[in-house]
């Protein structure tokens, strides 16, 4: 007998999970809101998401092969959900030229700066976001009334956010109650009739996202449930102080970027704590400074800083917040 | 709701493939090669010499210490020679060679197959018979069973745990003991409850074999203080931490024995050899073994005399597949790679798994992308990519405050890894020089 066999240590079996199959669960967690925002904005939602996604593979590519001059990195997916989490967070009318700029900010700078997937500290869509909501404030604003395929590209009529419309409101020194009946109800923002961005708008396909990730094991339950869970009672003990001035919690969940920031953007691997109790913290962490931002901020929106803010605090959490060990000594 | 332990854990592909195949018995072969090092512990010392005659159960190493195991000659014949090999680990390691001559017993071995359930031997000659017949865990351990009877001063055992998990996917070795020598288990956890002085004994077995679960219930009526308690299948549940957590809910201690929570826990196999040993007077020297692999022709399980080459087993199962990549000692999750098919099977051999090419060779590993799965997988609430991370730095000191020592090697975190990154390597590397660094300090 002179066959050759390996020898390597234990295990010698393997789960056959690879990072591609987890990221590609998460692109098709999200077709149901991409699916939404086409029904919603039409043509405009289609080439907002071919650009973006378009540019970052481009920027990923290049930078890989002629910067970092390492193996071709483009197939593991990542890139994918940067563009498309780019394009869900950007109203469905930016123009092209800015969508481009936020794919090389957040490839380049967001992700690729460090070291490419797995080193990055920041989500790398947000930091694209961001950037493009500080350098280019009105365009990001400006958001076309969800009317459907009809809609033309450029010169849609917009629709404030329902967060924009009261802290409008709240800042001319108008009561909360007065303003409500101008926003829309909850369960048209469950089902996405509002202004808003791309992919943000249609709660109920967000959530359907999420229910598919928990079910595949993609991500466990605590980073979306205690933001959630934190914005949910933090607003709600501010609105029973003083409804007049903040809005209650159910208007908190279904308002803005908050399903789309707990379900996909803080959930992101790479920038999110490792062990169960330290994306609790995380979590918390998030939904505060949301809550903190609407109520006090100058920005009607705050999920984008939270995250980002709190994707700061993780290499701190990671090395103070350990697991619970199996038979640790208690002092 | 099924009872299992509640840190981390993973439910492999079971492929039980041989678990219906009824133990056969693996004939004699010509030359047995005996390692005098099958256990944790002392090698023992040889006490015979080249050309001595030898019978079935003699003695031919005797243990060299509290922690050490004697060893019996599992044929009768001549010594050939005392010699290095290549053995289980990969190493070279002395092992007396025995040339085989027919199959003659010593006297005292009674090699009926009458069950014999009146215990009358007292606590004491117990454990003496125990460590006599040089019995050791048969989980894989093999971690000498006297010392575990022996309670150190001023711990007392309360409760006598039977792991009968066979967590590891594709053994079947346990399970076959279980449905054919049920009453000789059970008489043998009698035993061992006699000489730990403990009322009750609780048998683990998980829901993926319910005919040993229903096999055993069913038997265990006749027998005072032993409760059949099905768990849910999960491992690495073989782990004697995570078993005791699974049965009687206490954590042991990081760096504790299971006496610091009054358990004491022995493989069922191990039950099967006390058996045999305190009712039979026969010496550990033969076991059950799983011989098993996809590719393989005939999945099965067979008894087999200690020191028999692997290849013997191979070839009773239908001969070593075209497609072989890796020959395994033990299962595929903490079995050892053997490097040649001469290497004997001892007393710590559960089983022998063929795995095909493809699935042996590993994938490349890339950047790690913090998925954090390896964290909540870990058996032991550990940070498996810090503990990698620190490794390859080398940064004992914090690998220390890490606990990378609680480590138990069962492998769940490199087996998750999506990025395919060899996690256990790296912390099996750092735990040995830690240990090293610890034993240094003493």
């Amino acid at each position: 007998m002179n066959t050759k066999v390996l020898v390597a240590p234990s295990p010698h079996v393997h789960s056959g999970d690879t990072i591609q199959k987890n990221m590609y669960g998460v692109v098709f967690a999200m077709l149901p809101a991409l699916v939404f925002s086409f029904v919603y904005f039409g043509m405009g939602a289609i080439i907002v998401t071919l650009t973006a996604v378009a540019s970052c593979y481009l920027f990923e590519y290049t930078i890989q092969k002629y910067l970092l001059k390492g193996e071709p990195t483009i197939n593991d997916g990542s890139a994918l959900i940067t563009g498309m989490l780019l394009a869900f967070n950007v109203p469905a009318n930016l123009p092209i030229w800015i969508i481009i700029i936020g794919a090389l900010v957040a490839i380049g700078i967001g992700k690729m700066t460090f070291g490419g997937l797995g080193n990055n500290v920041f989500n790398p869509a947000l930091v694209g976001r961001v950037f493009l909501l500080i350098s280019f404030p009105v365009q990001m604003t400006s958001w076309p009334k969800p009317l459907g395929f009809s809609t033309s590209y450029f010169d849609a009529e917009t629709a404030a956010t329902p967060l924009a419309l009261i802290k409008e409101g709240l800042k001319k020194g108008e009561a909360l109650s007065s303003l409500m009946p101008h926003v829309p109800s909850n369960m048209d923002m469950f089902l996405g009739n509002m202004g808003g961005s791309m992919g943000e708008i249609a709660g109920a396909a967000l959530i359907l996202g999420l229910f598919y990730m928990l079910a595949k094991k993609i991500i466990s339950w605590h980073i979306p449930i205690t933001i959630l869970a934190t914005v949910a009672i933090f607003s709600g003990i501010l609105h029973l102080a003083n409804p007049e001035a903040y809005a209650g919690p159910m208007f908190q969940l279904l308002s803005g970027g908050l399903l789309l920031g707990a379900i996909f953007m803080a959930t992101d691997y790479v920038t999110s704590p490792m062990s169960n109790k330290g994306m609790i913290i995380y979590g918390i962490g998030i939904g505060f400074l949301t809550v903190i931002i609407r109520a006090f901020g100058a920005y009607p929106e705050g999920v984008s800083f939270a995250i980002l803010i709190m994707n700061a605090f993780v290499p701190l959490i990671n090395a103070y917040i350990k697991p619970k060990r199996f038979g640790e000594k208690r002092k | 709701m099924l009872k299992t332990f509640s840190i981390g854990g993973i439910h492999p592909a079971e492929n039980k493939l041989s678990a219906d195949s009824a133990i056969q018995v693996l004939p004699i072969p010509q030359m047995v090669s005996i390692p005098i090092a099958q256990h944790i512990g002392a090698p023992a010392t040889p006490v015979v010499k080249k050309n001595d005659q030898v019978k079935v159960g003699q003695l031919i190493a005797k243990s060299s210490g509290f922690v050490s195991a004697n060893i019996h000659s599992s044929v009768s014949g001549t010594v050939f020679k005392i010699d290095a090999i290549v053995d289980g680990t990969g190493f070279r390691r002395t092992a007396i060679i025995i040339k085989v001559d027919g199959d003659e017993w010593m006297e005292e071995i009674d090699r009926s197959e009458d069950l014999l359930k009146e215990i009358t031997a007292s606590k004491e000659e117990i454990i003496k018979k125990i460590a006599d017949a040089g019995i050791v865990g048969l989980g894989g351990a093999t971690f000498p069973a006297h010392v575990k009877l022996s309670v150190p001063p001023g711990k007392t055992a309360e409760v006598l745990i039977i792991n009968a998990v066979e967590c590891e996917p594709y053994l079947t070795s346990d399970h076959r003991v279980m449905l054919e020598k049920g009453d000789e288990v059970l008489v043998g956890t009698q035993i061992l409850m006699k000489a730990l002085d403990v009322k009750r004994a609780i048998v683990g077995i998980e829901n993926n074999k319910p005919d040993a679960i229903a096999h055993l219930t069913k038997l265990a009526a006749n027998y005072q203080g032993i409760e059949i308690c099905p768990l849910k299948t999960q491992y690495p549940q073989g782990g004697e931490k995570q078993l005791i957590a699974a049965t009687i809910k206490r954590e042991v201690p990081s760096g504790a024995l299971p006496i610091e929570v009054g358990a004491v826990v022995q493989n069922v196999g191990t039950s099967l050899a006390v058996y045999e040993a305190v009712q039979k007077n026969k010496p550990l020297i033969e076991r059950v073994a799983t011989i098993t692999g996809k590719s393989l022709q005939n999945p099965s399980n067979w008894k087999f005399r200690i020191g028999t080459p692997v290849h013997d087993l191979i070839d009773a199962a239908g001969g070593l597949p075209e497609d072989t990549g890796k020959v395994i000692g033990g299962g595929p999750m903490m079995g050892k790679a053997l490097s040649n098919l001469e290497v004997p099977l001892t007393k710590g051999s559960s089983g022998l798994l063929l795995l095909p090419r493809e699935e042996a060779i590993r994938k490349d590993s890339k950047n790690c992308i913090r998925c954090g799965k390896c964290v909540s997988v870990c058996p032991m609430g550990l940070e498996p990519f810090l503990l990698m991370v620190l490794a390859e730095k080398k940064n004992y000191e914090r690998l220390e405050k890490d606990a990378v020592m609680d480590c138990i090697e069962c492998g769940s975190c490199s087996f998750t890894c999506p990025a395919n990154r060899p996690l256990l390597d790296y912390i099996r590397l750092g735990k040995g020089r830690v240990g090293q660094i610890m034993r240094s300090r003493k």
